[in-house]
């Protein structure tokens, strides 16, 4: 059993926490009972475990290959592609009208979480289509949508983001990929994007990508970017294929991870130009990658979560296997390393912040489905509000401690944790892009600090604060000490939040090198106690549950143990980070540059 | 011709399953449960005969309590039309299972029957050969392969050292063997679609069919655990402890 989906966790965190019950009532989600959720999660799970899981290795040492701008992907990943598509998967979260079926977010995150453990390289094929897809419905022209729409969510096609060059990554701003107007209303694209994720494939018939570029006259910077849609094949009114477009993969990389998904250097009009469209309006490309880029990221995050899941099983297992020495307390017999009082502390670490990703993740993801379809303006309102402050700490915060987590699994395996063969090495290089892509760890803390916390003057975390504060009134009513010493340790992390938040909020207009060095430390901070918030509602429901008589009593019970682990070693340090926040950053900057 | 299957929800192959501790049965509670994979097999293959056109109409049915209505769910968004769940909560054996599925398969008036050929839970290998006596129709286990020939099955089995191939009369019932073919996954469209198709319930009274155990668990224990091996120094000692110690050669 190399990965099964945690599919009790997944749905106590669905309905105690992220309020799956609800999601039925908001229009057009009507399809969603429990039952059909239930169903779904089975079902994703089988594939994933059966399916994507196996492969996953497979994809590792095979890798994609590269030849004469031809990329094969690793053996049984277009056959597992071509399934996954068939069955319908590819379009769970897309609207019903193009052949999608319109899931909420929140089942989707779910589902989506089983495909990046089970086998992350190959889940970002179908990350990537529907990130195009969401381009094309937000800003593609009704001709665009009904010309590459059906097939994009059938997993007919898939699609590609093409926004790196190699002298613009953090900085898209320094896109120099030019578009001249070739006078029929398309236009030709020339230049070369680099690190485009399965920019070239053997999945399927064709590819559509979407591509920032420049058109002649754009005005420099931010704000003469445009979006654009180039497929491989350019397509036929009639929808048949036509010729090849001047897109050429001349190289996939070679990395540290990832191996089974291919990274391309795309380059456009070596021929005299690459046939491409625009989507909206010119020089408005970047603010629509804004719109677009909550979805991106949070699925990003979501792999943070997801690889953590999967290090966390595997090292279970090996720890339960692995005999080694006797008890610390005592006894002549050799004991599985599980025994082991530090091997138990790094599993509960794992255990305890894969939770507690998920936790966040999920009613980030119920948050979303209300932004988009409450029937109150003014709870759309709210829980997007929620949602802008929480996307950086999704992706940042969980990929950040999903490395964090997969080098914990590689530390309970010992030695063979650094040896191929166990697979562990594998999730700790996999996990290790998720902090870079879709924006670095630092240009989500510049999102925090600035749009996120800076430009409202810290209103939206001062609501967020004041949330938590509230979950105070229930979590005084329960008995014992494990609800007693996170109720205690909660309140110092938020107010800790609260310190951080304001000294950044009053500092971000008049100190912001300062501010800016205690970005990324701000970010941990609020996702340790974002963490937290959600660990202690969790112990909440798990001690009314017991109470009620509710349930596996066994894991309510391992629940709440991981809800005080949580709030003894990690919650714990919240209070540190504030202080890094607020007095860290003169030591940043302190050293002249030339020291270095 | 409309085609019975029959479905059996059963813990989770996956999961390995822990003996209760005061030895009364497997614990089943909070585990994880699914369909039977022999029974996934009887479904796949009715969905097959319908997609090849021998079959007009394919009906799921699963005795046992509230829950099997998820098992049924399943088999349903696997191509079944439409489902019969013979609801109770009491313990049922082959024979009280043969007997519901045989008032089934009357009310429906169905011309075939496929059945897993066992439960992977309790290992009968039963209820499908008990169906066909009530029945009085013809039967064939451990298929490998079904072929439909007019009012004939030709049907392959898997028997001891080999194949046989029988040709049954219809109607009849077949067990599904594991070779017989490879269930598929349920396309998403179809677990929504699934959600829509009738589920009839019933009970065992309402079939006037007695359930009552004719069987009697006196203890379910675990396997023995295994015990440690050691390293034999030579080969002369390996031959000395197979002949003495485990008198095997
Ligand atoms: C495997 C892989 C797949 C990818 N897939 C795609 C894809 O499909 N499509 C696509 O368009 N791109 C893709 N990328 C590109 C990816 O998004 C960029 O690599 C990423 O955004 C970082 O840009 P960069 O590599 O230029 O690093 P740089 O921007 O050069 O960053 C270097 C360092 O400087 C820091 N830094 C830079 N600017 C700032 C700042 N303003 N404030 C603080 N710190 C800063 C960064 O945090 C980082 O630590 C992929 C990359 C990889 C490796």
């Amino acid at each position: 059993m190399s990965y099964r989906a945690p599919l009790q966790d997944m749905r106590f965190v669905m309905q105690e926490l992220a309020g799956l019950d609800r999601l039925a009532s908001l229009p057009g989600f009507g399809d969603t009972g429990g039952e059909v959720v239930d169903a779904v999660l089975d079902e994703a799970d089988r594939f994933a475990s059966d399916i994507l899981a196996p492969l996953n290795r497979i994809g590792d040492t095979e890798r994609a290959r590269w030849q004469d701008g031809v990329v094969t992907t690793p053996p049984g990943f277009r056959d597992a592609y071509l399934r996954f598509a068939e069955n319908g998967w590819n379009g769970i979260g897309c609207d019903p009208e193009y052949g999608g079926q319109g899931m909420p977010k929140l089942v989707t995150t779910a589902v989506y979480e089983m495909w990046k453990a089970a086998n992350l390289s190959f889940s970002l094929c179908p990350m990537l289509t529907s990130g195009a897809i969401e381009a094309l419905m937000l800003r593609g022209s009704d001709a665009q949508k009904q010309m590459y729409l059906h097939n994009m969510v059938s997993g007919k096609w898939t699609g590609t983001m093409n926004l790196t060059e190699s002298q613009a990554g953090s900085d898209l701003a320094a896109v120099r990929t030019r578009a001249v107007p070739a006078g029929d209303g398309s236009y030709r694209l020339t230049g070369q994007k680099i690190f485009i994720t399965y920019g070239e494939h053997d999945y399927t018939e064709n590819i559509i990508h979407l591509v920032l570029a420049r058109t002649p006259d754009a005005p420099e910077g931010v704000k003469g970017i445009s979006l654009f849609v180039a497929p491989k094949f350019l397509v036929r009114a009639d929808g048949s294929l036509g010729a090849r477009n001047d897109i050429r993969c001349l190289s996939i990389e070679h990395k540290l991870g990832i191996h089974g998904s291919p990274t391309c250097v795309l380059s456009y009009g070596e021929q005299g130009g690459a046939t491409a469209y625009l989507v909206g309006e010119e020089n408005r490309g970047l603010e629509y990658m804004f719109i677009m880029m909550n979805a991106a990221r949070f699925a990003v995050g979501l792999e943070g979560l997801a690889i953590a899941e999967r290090a966390y099983q595997k090292a279970v297992q090996y720890a339960r296997e692995r005999i080694q020495g006797t008890d610390i307390a005592g006894g002549k017999d050799k004991v599985a390393i599980v025994r082991h009082p530090d091997v138990r502390r790094m599993l509960m670490r794992m255990k305890a912040q894969t939770e507690a990703m998920r936790a966040v993740a999920y009613v980030v993801a119920s948050a979303q489905d209300a932004a988009s379809r409450h029937p109150d303006a003014g709870e759309r309102a709210r829980n997007q509000a929620f949602v802008d402050l929480m996307i950086p700490i999704v992706k940042g915060w969980s990929t950040e401690t999903g490395n964090e987590v997969a080098s914990l699994g590689v530390q309970v395996h010992g030695g063979m944790g650094f040896i191929e063969e166990t697979g562990t090495a594998q999730f700790f290089r996999d996990a290790r892009i998720t902090t870079i892509y879709e924006g670095t760890t630092a240009i989500q803390a510049n999102d925090l600090i600035g749009r996120k916390i800076g430009r409202d003057g810290g209103r939206a975390l001062a609501a967020l604060v004041q949330e938590m504060r509230a979950l105070d009134v229930d979590l005084a009513t329960l008995t014992g000490a494990d609800a007693q010493r996170m109720r205690a340790l909660l309140a110092r992390g938020v107010a800790a939040l609260e310190r951080g938040g304001r000294h950044v909020a009053e500092q971000y207009g008049k100190n912001i090198r300062a501010v800016a060095a205690g970005s990324v430390p701000l970010l941990q901070l609020m996702g340790v106690v974002c963490g937290g918030w959600q660990m202690a509602r969790a112990l909440l429901a798990a001690q009314r549950r017991l109470a009620a008589d509710g349930g596996d009593r066994g894991f309510l019970h391992a629940k709440i143990a991981t809800a005080r682990f949580y709030a003894d070693h990690v919650l714990v340090g919240a209070e540190a980070l504030a202080e890094t926040v607020i007095d860290g950053g003169d030591a940043v900057l302190a050293m002249d540059e030339a020291a270095f | 011709m409309k085609v019975l299957v029959g479905v059996k929800r059963v813990i989770d192959a996956n999961v390995k399953a822990r003996v209760k501790s005061d030895g009364t049965g497997v614990e089943t509670a909070n585990v994880k449960m699914a369909m039977n994979p022999f029974c996934e097999i009887a479904t796949e293959q009715a969905v097959r005969m319908k997609e090849a056109g021998s079959v007009t109409e394919i009906i799921a049915a699963s005795c046992g309590p509230a829950a099997n209505v998820e098992t049924l769910r399943t088999a349903l968004a696997m191509g079944a039309d439409r489902g019969v769940h013979v609801q109770t909560d009491a313990e049922l054996q082959p024979l009280a299972i043969a007997k519901l599925l045989k008032s089934v398969a009357e009310k429906e008036q169905v011309q075939l029957v496929i059945l897993g050929k066992q439960a992977i839970d309790n290992d009968f290998n039963q209820t499908g050969q008990m169906l066909a006596a009530l029945l009085g129709w013809s039967q064939a286990t451990f298929a490998s392969a079904i072929e439909v020939a007019g009012e004939w099955l030709k049907v392959t089995r898997e028997v001891d050292g080999g194949l046989e191939h029988v040709e049954v009369k219809l109607p009849a019932v077949v067990t599904a063997d594991l070779r017989l073919n490879e269930p598929r996954y349920a396309s998403l469209p179809n677990i929504m679609k699934a959600k829509k198709k009738p589920i009839d319930t019933l009970t065992p009274d309402a079939l006037g069919v007695d359930v009552t155990p004719r069987l009697k668990t006196l203890k379910v224990s675990e396997p023995p655990a295994r015990k440690a091996g050691i390293k034999v120094e030579s080969v002369a000692q390996l031959v000395d402890k197979l002949k003495n110690e485990a008198q095997v050669i």
